[in-house]
This record gives C-alpha cells, structure tokens and sequence, in this order.
C-alpha cells in the first residue's frame, strides 16, 4: 500500500507501484486537471509538484511518488487565484487549453526560485511545455505580470 | 474507485432544448435554417436560444472549441442583437444534431457561415421582446429598445426586464424577416470588442472537460494494436501475454477497415482494462503478425522524388491564360524551381479520445469532434444503427487541427463497447495519435516563369503534385480537385500568359486536411518563387510583391482562365486588401528601415486563403544553422472580426504553427510504417523557438466577416524562408529547414 499526500489530502494506492502517477491521478481520483500529452516527459502537459518541484506525472512510478507531498492544478490555490491563475485571465492566455495546466504548475514551480525571472530564464524553465495551439508570448506575458516584473 | 464525472461544460439535453436545459416558463426562440441546407427535407426549425424568466440567457454554441474561441464568439453575436448583459448569459454545448446546420469546424467558417444567421436570432428575439413590453405598456413598438437586458421605454422612462417578459413574449408568433429590427454595427454592444473566452477561469483551474477527461459509470479503458501500414491485414494474434497483465480484463478483435478509408476506424486488436495504463501496457505483450499488404514498400524518400519528377512532367491543366509555351519559346529570361514540402501530423496537445456506450441499440458518446454530427454517422455505420439513435455530447477539444472532424476514434470505442457489454473509453498514446493520423499530404511544386527587362513575369507556369484528401473516397484518386483552389488556381497576379497545372500521387497512407490545408504548400511555393523573382531582378521584395498583384482589382476568375470560375459577391478576391496587408505588414514591422545584414534579416509573404487577406513580414537572425525569430508582423483583413483579441491570438498561434511547418516538423514513412511517433523524432516548436513576439494588425472591415483560424499560417514558412535568404544568400526550397543551414 502506498501512501502519499494530494493538494493537502491523505491518499492511499494499491495497484502497480509501476504505474505512472499521471493514470493514479486522472484514472483513480479523476483529478484530470493534469493532462496526459506524450508519455514520455517530452511535452510537459502532466506536470504536477512533487515535494514542491515542478515533475513530469507521465514519469513518475507511483512507487516514487510514495510518501510525497503532490499538488495538482486542482490545489494550486484554494479559489483559483494563485498569481498565476489571474495572471493568465489577465492575459487571456490559453487558446484550447489543454497544456495550460501544466504550464502553470511549470511556471509557479519556477517563481519560487527564479521570482524576478528574466527572459532567459524563463525560455529555460518553459520549454519543456508545448503548446501546439502557439500561446507562448501570452505564457512569457503572464508570468512577468504575475512576477511583477516588466512585461 | 468511482467518481462522478461533472463536465464543465453544459450540453443540450437530448431530450430536447426545452426538456432540461429550459425551465417550463422559458422563452425560445425559433431561427429558420439558412437555404444552405442540402435537401428541402432536412429543413426544421432550430433553436439557439432561450431566456429564462429569472433573466437568464441560455445560448447554444453548435460549434466545436478547440481554441479558436468560436464557443464565445457565436454567442457573442446572438447576445448582441438581442441585447443580453453578457454576464447573465450561458453558453450551452450542442449535441450533434442536424437541426444546428453544419456542425463541422473546419474550414474556418463558423462565424462566417453563421453570422447572418445568428444576428437574426438575437434581433428576433429582442424584436418580440420589444414587441410584447409595447403592449404592456400601452405605446408604440418602435417607441421601445432592447437595451441590456431591459425593454426600455425612454418616453415614459419606464423599463421591463427581459426575464419578466419571457412569459408573455413565448406565446407570441415570431416576427417575419422583414419586420426584425436589426442594430446597425455602431450599435454593437459586444461584436468588435475583446470578450475573455467563456471556459478560461475553468482551464486555468484545471476544471475544463476535454474529451480525455470525460467518463461513463462502469467504464473500461481500451488501447488497441492497429495495422501499421494502411492496408495490412491480421495474420495472427496472440494474446495469452496480454491477458496475463493484472487489470486486464479481455481482449477483443475489431474487423479491418477495408477501402474506401473514410472516417472508418482502423481495427485490429484491442486490450480492455481497467484504467488507460493497463490498457497500453497490455497492449505491449500482444504478439500480432501482420499481411502488410500493397503499401508495405512505401518510402517517403523515394516518394519524394518521384513526386518531384512528376511535377517536371506536364500535368493536367487547371486554368489557363495566354499561352506560356510559346513566351517561354521565345528564348528570353526565364527562372525555374523545384520545391518540396513533407507530410505532416496534427499532433494536437489532446490525443484522440472518446468514451462510447452501446445499450438497447443506441449509442452516447462523450467526445472531442470537430464534428458531431459525422461521428453519429461514422458511429451509427460502424455498429449498425441510425445516425438519430446516437447521442454525441461535444467536450471541449486539446486542439484539433483537422484531425478530430474525422471520428474513426470515437467508432472504435462504440465498437468495443457494442462487443463488451460495457462503456469504453478508448486510449490513444501519442504514438497512435502521430502513426494513426491523416497526414497533411506531402507535395511536390514545379514553378517557371519568363521575365521581361523589368523582371517582371511575362509567363508564369505552376504545378503541383500531391496525394489527395480525396483518397480516402477513392483510394485510386491521384489529382488534387477541390485542393488546387487553395492558393494555386486562385493565385491573383495578371500575367498575360498563365498556366496552372496539378499532376498525379497515389496516396499510400490515410491523407486528411490539416489546419490551412493545401495553401501551406501553394504559399510556400507562389511566394518563394515570387521572393526568387525578387532576387534575381535586385528589387526591393515588397515593392515587387506589390507590382505583381498588380493594380487595384477584383479578379474575375472566369475571365482569368479558370474554367467555370467566377466572383464571388459576397467574398469577391480584391487584390486592393491584399495589396493593403502587405502594406501595413511593411510599414508596421519598419520594413523600410531594417536593412539586412548579415545574418539578420527580413522576409515577407503574402496569401489569401479562408476569404482573409494575409501578409507576413517575419524578422530573422540565423547564427551558425540555428534560426532565431525575434518578430513577426502579420497584417490581416478578414472583414468584420467579431472578438479581436481571439482573431490576434489565432494568429499569434499561427506565426508558432508556421513556425513548426518550417523549421522542424517532417513525418516520413519507411517500409510503409511512420517513422515519427512522439515529439522527440517530431518536433514541434517550442517556447525557445518559436517567435518571440507576433504582432498582429487588424484591417478594419465592414466587410462580411471571413476565416480565423487557418489563414494565418500560409505565407509564415515563405516569410521566414524569404529572410533567411536575405540574412544568408541561401534559398530554402524544401521544408522543414532542419540542418539545411548548417
């Protein structure tokens, strides 16, 4: 049995400890804020926290996930307003939509290192996330308004 | 574990409009559907619309979101004549229903083929609600104005909300057309002004319902195993390994598609379990043994050159003007280039899913189509069934490109569900999605011209080769039929002696259309060799670009050479807009004043496709091979823009698209399997290559509104290809670019 913690909240897993904690998360809780894209951490679409640091879902045994602390966009914040998340609206970044969750766990998990981030550093911090529909400049955009940085 | 599964979007009840969605006091309004309907027979009334009698506006959006931000724009122009407060109005899903009309989003006409229609909706309804507070009140209708959600009598400086007259105003007869008063465009509340889309605070918070998220109680998750060359047919499969996986439960063989393809799903055999990661790894100890059949040696390399080879060969003609054989005898100047373009994937973010349920002869289907009503097609053909008795409740899509109006995956999981006894939501991996697609055809260009002292073409020969869409009708069809007017036969410069021709390809995998079609091909090539001409004349590119549009006309096609061609009146081709974009693009990226230098330099383009006039100047630096966009200007006239800032984000995304098209993105085949099957081996671009900042500039327009979504992308491949000639001296005639710069 494995056991770990979802957006604050015990949970408890006792399947194939090698199944990815994208499928636990999606299948099992039916949390499907975070996305399946690839498969294999090329895409960034199922990034989620783990013990605070932004991880590819799809990539994660649940067996390694065992006795984490994992927040989805489900429990970024309380009221769907963490900075970033008014940030997006502000910016009416997402097209379809379907990467921006994970590019918003991306990006909160880069603030807390990088709060006052440059171009630079968010080129590097970003490019793990596709986005096919091209929202790129909105994302770079509502970061730097979130940051408080000059967009 | 079960969850209950509470989509954010709200969908028509099948049951009717006014069986859920309505309380009983609700106002609904009847529309007419256009003429455009086919057959006289399927004409019914049609409902978008209904207001409740606490005030709330319920609209239906019939039309598939996959980003392009329909889903709040149709709506839009039905709260606007009707005068609805955009806060008190909710957007409801349509199921596929034939009553909508055209549900199919593709082809960027939403707006454009429901404009009018909608319009008439909203003025209808504010009309009657005019009508029925001018009898409450005692005054004359004309005295009355809808006006944000009130019936307001300024005279008398009374006012009835709309919800208190939904009562009495259902009873009323609906006006006839002549008798609706409609707002004049300086009346618009809504139409021109930047709405945020209606699902942003539900995908921001990871709450939207996409088609991958949907579930049915009781479900089962199957990946299936299918031919990997298009037409190989199941020799044996065993499948004692895959039944020995924990979780999985059964597996099930699903018959071979046979030609014609269509929208047939694939087959092969399927592993059903009980969560999406069973299934695929379930998947993985099937041992299948293949007949790869008549495409087993397809190779996209030989392909290719045969292709190329084609287009050196006469083909068949598709408009004609003067005679170029005999300008090009002449023995003058002239210039001649080959030009190739690869298959491409949609690869959308979201891969195909669906979740089916096969009970008592009937099918629901939750989904991320493009077009619900050929998934009741597809689906009702697949298990035997009418197309009425499937029910399709449209998600919201994870980008669909073309990809998702084409249901085989949606009639895979009725199949299995029909064969199980259960629901079935069906798991396509990224893998299935890229090998399993309908490829954007690859193409091969031949283009010629004469020129005259000036440089300027005296003759002008095109051709262009490609597999069509029309394969998967008749997989023998070889020529490009309706393709060739995207962006070839329509190609708008007077040259006196013209001749566009197409030569054959026989496809040898599924080919579909995908986001801009055809033009992305046409554009590169028109505009490249157009860019070439440029060159070799020493001409500033835009000041030529723009004398070879020529003077300020609307063509007339059928007068141009192209047989059975005419204006359209309500989108006739003004070359006045199209020399208009290009010339805002210029002014608006510095054109004039950003000279190139080495390495850096810009390129410009110009297309139109989906009725909107499209230029593109593109800013590049290439330092050794790597290519680096730090701007796009991008001029568009797509007549009157509904949402702007949607139109300028479907172009920014389309400056990213074009970006992929050109530098990165290239499916081939070998030994008739797909060689690309994730983002690694396909790259897409990413937020480090794609531009740095797009700058849309929309044309003000009261012209009747055209495409969006797809017209963006033609001319960025050529713009960018044009720079990077100009900052390095190298001509780009083969996409992606790759290494070619290295």
């Amino acid at each position: 049995m494995i056991q770990l913690t979802i957006n604050g909240k015990p949970a408890h897993f006792d399947g194939d400890s090698d199944m990815p904690l994208l499928w636990y998360l999606r299948d099992d809780l039916a949390l499907t804020g975070t996305k399946f894209g690839c498969g294999l951490g090329l895409c960034g679409a199922c990034t989620v926290h783990v013990n605070g640091e932004a991880v590819r879902s799809c990539q994660t045994p649940m067996r390694v996930a065992a006795g984490k602390r994992i927040t989805t966009i489900e429990g970024l914040s309380a009221a769907g307003d963490h900075p970033l998340q008014k940030a997006w609206e502000q910016s009416n970044v997402p097209q379809c939509g379907y990467c921006q969750s994970g590019q918003i766990m991306q990006a909160a998990a880069m603030l807390k290192t990088k709060p006052h981030p440059t171009d630079q550093d968010i080129d590097s911090a970003m490019q793990g996330n596709i986005c096919r529909c091209g929202t790129y400049q909105r994302i770079r955009q509502a970061i730097k308004v979130a940051a408080g940085v000059r967009a | 574990m079960t969850h209950t599964f509470k989509p954010t979007i709200t969908n028509v009840s099948r049951r009717g409009f006014l069986g859920q969605v309505f309380s009983a006091g609700a106002l609904v309004i009847a529309a007419p559907l256009t003429p455009k309907l086919k057959a006289a027979g399927t004409w019914q009334p049609s409902v978008y619309l209904g207001i409740e009698p606490d005030g709330t506006v319920k609209i239906v959006s019939h039309r598939s979101e996959m980003g392009t931000g329909c889903r709040t724009g149709l709506p839009m122009i039905i709260a606007d004549e009707l005068e609805a407060d955009w806060a008190r109005v909710q957007v409801i899903q349509g199921l596929g229903d034939a009553k909508y009309g055209s549900q199919d989003t593709d082809g960027s006409c939403s707006v454009r083929d429901f404009y009018d229609r909608l319009r008439l909706v909203g003025a209808s309804a504010r009309t009657m609600l005019e009508n029925a507070a001018a009898a409450k009140l005692g005054v004359p209708a004309e005295e009355c104005r809808g006006q944000n959600h009130f019936v307001v009598h300024a005279k008398s400086n009374r006012r009835m909300a709309y919800g208190e007259l939904a009562a009495v105003t259902a009873t009323a007869k609906a006006p006839e057309a002549s008798a609706v008063r409609f707002k004049t465009p300086d009346q618009f509340r809504y139409i021109g002004k930047d709405i945020p889309i209606v699902d942003l605070k539900p995908i921001v918070t990871g709450r939207a319902t996409f088609g991958i998220d949907a579930r049915m109680p009781g479900m089962v998750y199957a990946a299936i195993e299918r031919p990997p060359v298009m037409g190989a047919a199941l020799k044996t499969c065993d499948d004692a390994a895959a039944k020995q996986v924990k979780g999985v439960e059964q597996v099930v063989m699903l018959d071979i598609a046979q030609p014609p393809y269509g929208f047939k799903p694939l087959g092969g055999a399927a592993v059903i379990a009980n969560n999406s990661w069973t299934a695929l790894e379930g998947r993985k100890k099937l041992k299948v043994e293949w007949d790869l059949g008549e495409n087993a040696g397809f190779d996209s390399s030989a392909y290719r050159k045969a292709m190329l080879d084609t287009a050196r060969q006469p083909g068949r003609v598709a408009r004609e003007m003067g005679n170029v054989d005999m300008e090009f005898a002449k023995g003058g100047k002239t210039l001649e280039a080959s030009y190739y373009t690869p298959m491409l994937a949609h690869a959308a973010m979201e891969p195909l899913a669906a979740v089916a349920e096969f009970k008592d002869g009937k099918v629901v289907t939750w989904t991320c189509t493009q077009n619900p009503q050929a998934v009741q097609e597809t689906v009702a053909r697949a298990v035997g069934i009418k197309k009425e008795d499937v029910e399709c409740h449209v998600t919201l899509l994870g980008g669909g490109f073309g990809r998702k109006s084409k249901p085989d995956y949606v009639a895979e999981a009725a199949l299995l569900s029909k064969q199980v006894g259960k629901p079935v939501k069906i798991v396509w991996s990224r893998e299935d999605d890229m090998r399993f697609d309908y490829f954007h055809s690859p193409a091969a260009l031949y283009m010629k011209a004469a020129v005259d002292g000036q440089g300027h073409p005296t003759a002008w020969l095109q051709r262009s080769v490609f597999p069509p869409i029309a394969m998967q009708g008749n997989p023998n069809e070889q020529y490009g039929g309706f393709q060739l007017s995207m962006g070839w036969t329509d190609i708008p410069y007077p040259i006196p002696n013209l001749r566009v021709e197409n030569g054959p390809a026989k496809a040898h995998v599924r080919i579909g259309w995908l986001r801009s079609v055809s033009n992305i091909y046409h554009a590169f090539g028109v505009q490249t060799f157009t860019d070439e001409l440029a060159a070799s004349a020493g001409r500033d590119r835009v000041e030529y670009l723009l004398e070879l549009i020529g003077q300020p006309r609307v063509i007339d096609f059928g007068k141009e050479g192209l047989k059975g061609g005419r204006s359209d009146p309500k989108f006739p081709f003004d070359t006045a807009r199209l020399r208009n974009v290009v010339e805002v693009a210029a002014q608006k990226s510095g054109w004039a004043n950003k000279k190139a230098s080495s390495g850096r330099a810009l390129g410009v383009a110009a297309h139109r496709s989906f009725l909107t006039y499209v230029a593109a100047v593109v800013e590049v630096e290439v330092h050794g091979g790597e290519i680096h966009i730090p701007r796009v200007d991008v001029a568009i006239d797509a007549g009157r823009v509904i949402n702007p800032d949607r139109v300028k984000s479907q172009f920014e995304g389309a400056a990213v698209f074009g970006t992929s098209v050109a530098l990165m993105s290239e499916i081939t085949a070998g030994d008739g399997r797909i060689q690309q099957s994730n983002f690694d081996r396909y790259p897409v671009a990413r937020m480090n290559q794609a531009p740095f900042e797009t700058h849309v500039h929309i044309v003000p327009s009261d012209a009747a509104p055209a495409g969006v979504g797809e017209p963006g992308v033609p001319p960025i491949a050529p713009a960018i290809c044009n720079a990077v000639f100009a900052a390095t001296g190298k001509r780009i005639r083969e996409l992606p670019i790759k290494e070619q710069l290295a």
